[in-house]
């Protein structure tokens, strides 16, 4: 059979290129200037609680956001899916925007209506909550940028489960909630997961967004893409590429075990199948 | 063969086109800036121009690139091919000098250490000044909140904290005093925004704190545009003279062979109509006779410079703002 694309070698011969160009090069680069510093910047840029600070504010306030988006994201999907209603076509639109604005524009949006005077915080405030210059306010900001990756993964899963599955496990006896959760959940999860762990990544290494809403007080509400920044002013270059690597790090191995959950999770669901 | 050589060719001619048009008549030179100075060297660029054009009946252009100091002197140390640089403070040339961009005497390279207007730190406050603020001892109040960027990342913001700790040092004495103040200044930060435009948008727009750490410059034009009747300034008895320094990049201007036309514009900022557009965008001119003119917008204080109090930008940016310095240990638990 011909096929439509030239030959495997070809194909594979530009896809190495192009991600080299694009990918591999530029974060080999990274590895080859940590190494060309020497182990000594590697740690005296590592060992210091602030980064360590950042860090955990980076990863608990992502994943935090990343749960959130996840639970509403689907929530979101199944009203687009589900519901026809005017102003849809409009909402659908709305759903991407958080990637089209700039996030800068994001962030200092979200500070204003936020912050003790703004419309939001001032009805926050009254109960003790203050959002703009805590990690709430980080939280806020993250799920802001990373919402529309759940929902684009699985609203086309959605839509192919068919109305006449949930009518069978009705007419089966099953209720609303058993229906959600045997039914429709498992078929979500592979989906969802990877919704999820998009939105997590890419709130790792949000900056734009987070630095007018987190206040940026050391050991409190500095985000770890901030300390590479604060390196960078500094023309510490070495420590700024260690904060960097260990992040990719972390974020790689992160991927890759979400990648692995989910490969898990779908042979799991496809044995219950056949069985 | 016919084949290959048509591409070849016709690169050729490109290239060849390429190289005329570049070494045509008009000498272009590139300022590389920081954020303040925008509305300055707008000015200034154009009265440069026709100055030049009248001088040697030459056309020259002008470009202008502006951003933060350190990321500005990041790219030019990164390869943007800047004739001339003009930033927030020494130090960010100081790097550029060790890369051996520029000679090492680069700020007895003209006068007033290569510096043509100075600025000062000062407070902005809320109208009518309700917290009463009046000095740097007040910002230590514990129902004052104060705003200002993060030394870290701004290089402003540096010069807000060497100015507390100078006066700190003026009124106790001692270093260590000087530094549990500066302590007690940053204990009351509400918000340190990375750069110093932000600091200003934090105070201004969204109402944050209640005493803005500004250069005069900023302060003035907080004052005046973003919020007429809003905002009072408050000059402090004591504070730093910062002075923003500006310089050639040797290595660029002996390449592109600019170097008469950017010595020309930076000497131009010291003739009395650079100084004078320089008073008019809130920047204290060098000049004595056209600073007196303007005394209306620059009361006088007692002022002490970085070298006089810190030895020079280097020990200062050592001691307090590299990491493990005493900026670190003020957020240290």
């Amino acid at each position: 059979m011909k096929r439509i694309l030239p030959g495997f070698g070809l194909s594979l011969g530009f896809t190495m290129l192009y991600m080299s160009f694009i990918v591999f090069i530029p974060l080999a680069a990274l590895i080859v200037f940590t190494v060309y510093n020497g182990w000594e910047t590697f740690w005296n840029a590592l060992h210091d609680p602030r980064v360590y600070a950042a860090f955990r504010l980076s990863f608990t306030a992502s994943f935090i956001a990343a749960l959130i988006n996840g639970v509403f994201g689907v929530l979101i999907a199944w009203v687009m899916v589900r519901y026809t209603f005017p102003g849809k076509r409009i909402m659908d639109g709305m759903i991407d925007l958080p990637f089209a604005l700039p996030t800068a524009v994001a962030g200092i949006a979200l500070t204003s209506l936020y912050t003790e005077s703004g419309w939001i915080g001032s009805l926050l405030a009254p109960l003790g909550i203050q959002v703009a210059f805590t990690p709430i306010g980080v939280t806020i900001a993250l799920t802001f940028i990373g919402l529309p990756f759940v929902v684009r993964m699985v609203e086309p899963v959605l839509k192919t489960i068919d109305k006449e599955t949930e009518e069978a496990s009705a007419l089966l006896g099953a209720t609303p909630f058993q229906t959600f959760r045997t039914v429709i959940f498992p078929v979500l999860i592979p989906a969802l997961l990877a919704g999820m762990t998009l939105a997590f990544a890419r709130a790792l290494g949000e900056y734009g967004s987070v630095v007018f809403i987190a206040g940026n007080m050391p050991m409190q509400t500095e985000i770890v893409p901030l300390l590479i920044m604060t390196k960078l002013e500094q023309f510490d270059y070495g420590g700024a590429t260690a904060i960097a690597v260990v992040m990719l790090t972390l974020s790689f191995a992160l991927l890759l075990s979400v990648n692995a959950l989910q490969w898990l999770i779908s042979r799991k669901l496809g044995q219950r199948r056949i069985t | 063969m016919k084949k290959i050589l048509f591409p070849l060719l016709s690169l050729g001619v490109l290239a060849a086109c390429n190289t005329t048009s570049s070494s045509g008549s008009t000498v272009e030179l590139l300022n590389v800036s920081y954020d303040p100075t925008r509305e300055l060297y707008t000015d200034v660029d154009d009265a440069f121009i026709a100055y030049w054009e009248e001088e040697t009946g030459e056309t020259i252009k002008i470009n202008a690139s502006h951003g933060g100091s350190g990321s500005q002197a990041r790219s030019v140390l990164d390869g943007l091919d800047a004739d001339v640089v003009t930033l927030a403070l020494a130090y960010d040339i100081d790097v550029l000098q060790e890369r051996e961009l520029l000679d090492s005497d680069w700020q007895s390279q003209f006068d007033d250490n290569s510096s043509p207007y100075t600025s000062t730190i000062n407070f902005l406050v809320r109208k009518g000044n309700p917290k009463d603020i009046q000095d740097w001892d007040d910002l230590i109040r514990e129902d004052v909140e104060v705003v200002t960027p993060n030394p870290k990342t701004s290089g402003g913001a540096r010069w807000n904290y060497l100015a507390a700790w100078g006066f700190a040092e003026e009124a106790y004495g001692s270093e260590e005093e000087a530094q549990a103040f500066v302590s007690d200044i940053y204990k009351n930060v509400v918000a340190l925004d990375s750069g110093a435009r932000g600091a200003t948008t934090s105070f201004v727009e969204r109402n944050i704190g209640d005493v803005l750490l500004a250069w005069e410059n900023e302060a003035i034009l907080a004052a005046n545009e973003l919020g007429e009747d809003e905002f009072d300034i408050v000059t402090p008895s004591i504070s730093i003279l910062t002075e923003p320094p500006v310089a050639i990049v040797d290595k660029v201007v002996d390449r592109k062979g600019t170097r008469d036309v950017a010595e020309a514009y930076l000497e131009f900022l010291y003739t009395d109509e650079g100084q004078r557009l320089i008073a008019e965008h809130h920047y204290r001119p060098r000049n004595e006779e056209i600073l007196s003119e303007y005394s209306d917008s620059f009361p006088e204080l007692e002022l002490f410079t970085i070298d006089e109090k810190f030895g020079s930008w280097q020990e200062a940016q050592e001691k307090h703002f590299a990491d493990g310095g005493i900026f670190d240990t003020i957020y240290q638990p």
